[in-house]
């Protein structure tokens, strides 16, 4: 006689964008309506539609999705999230792949291959001070990724520093040292969370 | 009024004129803005790319220290519209989702803080004046009407979307900015595109995408001739007001439209002179379009060309401090 058992699967692509976006996501109730693209100010010029990622989520098409420049040209204008008829957390959505995407390494093939690197500039300074420091900000991103196009950056850098709206040096917050302890132990559970 | 004030990276240099706009005309109406002891940055859209524990860590600790100031009825007010959404949403998923919630409070915890979400409300700037003081009670301190004067109310993204704790405006059609200017005795433009984006940091991310998405609110708020764009976050005004230049030399327009912050606009209206607005820090000069209302914007003073003496070497100078 044969027995049925139920088997635990491995988590599929599908599961592991649900479980990494806080909330409810909504992602499973995508009915294919095609509003998100429609209303989405960059969607020209991505590879895929948010609506398309979604299909390609759903196929488990993950090298595909994490190597699209989707997540990476989404401006954060909530104008899909508002709009879907479904209540999907779309933005949140593309927060999660473009996390996964630097974890996996696979944006370096797409064509905003340089994003995270102005995420890491700019959080480098909140983690070493507690705010963040444009000056050095533009300074460390654009020598780090277009050495060669600082001169576009330059004008509007004097103009900024002499309208008094840069700093030379960066400040500190008192707590740096609290601060960097609540940031180090999230980091930790970051790494647990992932790891499953 | 008492409120809780986070007032966010921008507002300590780049968006100062923001700070001191709001500062100089909370007075007239009995608003007293606490800012948040020792508070940190939101991590804008940036740490929420990289580590979502760590983003959210971030915020809550800000809103852990909010939390202690239990004196100001709960209500935390934000300027920017990135810190105003960071804020929002921390406490509101921190609330829906408890796993969430457990997580980051053993995070905090290593800092000596813990922080259970649901109590406090985060509230644009705006919000406080349009609903809290009211459009009545500002119209009667209105002293210097802004008569003449073609706005084009620019909201952005952030306050109108996605309202994490409810909305007070239309997500789409937003119209306090408008009703508010009106009051100050502006003329309010059409501007169907006053609740799109300005990009963000897409400058720094496609060139194209971001000129793109600037030149079509520029070219939307020059159609009806606009004479000033009044806006509510540090990142629209950055972005209109530093990179129209860079538009200018990309599509070969000749925009020459100065943005302004809404505070400096009731401020100017209320008879604060433009010094203490911090009028004058744009970079697209607004002296003409303020001429228009018969204000006048002190010179900027001369940069020095001459060097001290002949055997000095050109050093950096600091900003001269405000």
């Amino acid at each position: 006689m044969e027995t049925t058992t139920t088997q635990a699967r491995a988590p599929t692509f599908f599961d592991r964008v649900v479980a990494a976006t806080p909330g409810e996501s909504h992602l499973d109730m995508c009915i294919q309506c095609g509003t998100c693209g429609g209303s989405c100010p960059s969607g020209p010029d991505m590879d895929h539609t948010p609506r398309a990622i979604f299909e390609m989520i759903q196929a488990q098409m993950k090298d595909d999705v994490l190597r699209s420049n989707t997540p990476w040209y989404c401006v954060s204008c909530y104008y899909c999230m508002v709009r879907c008829p479904q209540e999907i957390h779309i933005t949140d959505i593309m927060y999660t792949l473009k996390r996964m995407s630097i974890r996996e390494g696979l944006y370096k093939n797409g064509t905003a291959a340089d994003a995270p690197g102005f995420s890491q500039s700019f959080i480098g300074f909140v983690e070493s001070r507690g705010r963040s420091f444009e000056l050095g900000l533009m300074t460390r991103y654009h020598l780090t990724h277009h050495p060669l196009d600082m001169y576009k950056m330059a004008p509007l850098g004097l103009g900024m520093l002499r309208k008094g709206r840069m700093d030379l040096v960066p400040g500190s917050i008192k707590g740096i040292e609290q601060l960097q302890a609540i940031l180090n132990r999230a980091k930790e559970i970051e790494e647990a969370e992932y790891a499953l | 009024m008492r409120y809780s004030y986070y007032p966010g990276c921008s507002l300590e240099r780049n968006a100062s004129s923001y700070h001191k706009s709001a500062m100089a005309i909370s007075k007239p109406f009995d608003i007293e803005f606490a800012e948040l002891d020792d508070w940190n940055c939101c991590g804008a859209t940036e740490y929420i790319t990289l580590n979502k524990m760590a983003a959210y860590a971030l915020v809550a600790r800000n809103l852990a220290i909010a939390k202690d100031m239990p004196g100001n009825g709960n209500q935390l007010v934000a300027p920017c519209s990135a810190c105003f959404l960071n804020l929002s949403k921390a406490e509101q998923y921190l609330k829906e989702d408890p796993i969430l919630a457990e997580k980051i409070n053993i995070a905090l915890a290593a800092g000596g803080m813990h922080y259970s979400a649901g109590g406090l409300r985060i509230r644009h700037l705006l919000d406080i004046f349009v609903n809290d003081i009211g459009y009545e009670a500002i119209a009667e301190k209105v002293v210097k009407p802004l008569q003449g004067l073609r706005i084009a109310p620019y909201y952005g993204c952030l306050i109108v979307r996605p309202a994490f704790q409810g909305t007070f405006d239309d997500t789409e059609q937003p119209n306090t900015l408008d009703k508010l200017m009106k009051t100050l005795g502006a003329t309010v433009v059409d501007f169907p595109l006053k609740a799109n984006c300005c990009g963000g940091h897409m400058t720094q991310i496609s060139e194209p995408v971001a000129m793109d998405l600037l030149n079509r609110l520029l070219k939307n708020a020059a159609e009806y001739e606009a004479d000033i764009i009044v806006t509510l976050c540090p990142m629209c005004q950055f972005n209109l007001d530093a990179f129209q230049e860079s538009v200018n030399r990309y599509y070969k327009t000749n925009y020459k439209i100065p943005v302004l912050y809404f505070t400096q606009m009731i401020g100017l209206a209320l008879g604060v002179s433009a010094q203490e607005l911090g009028i004058g820090s744009e970079l697209v000069d607004a002296r003409p379009a303020l001429a228009k209302i018969g204000v006048e914007v002190p010179e900027p003073e001369p940069v020095k060309k001459k060097r001290p003496s002949k055997e000095e070497l050109p050093m950096p100078r600091m900003p001269v401090k405000e």
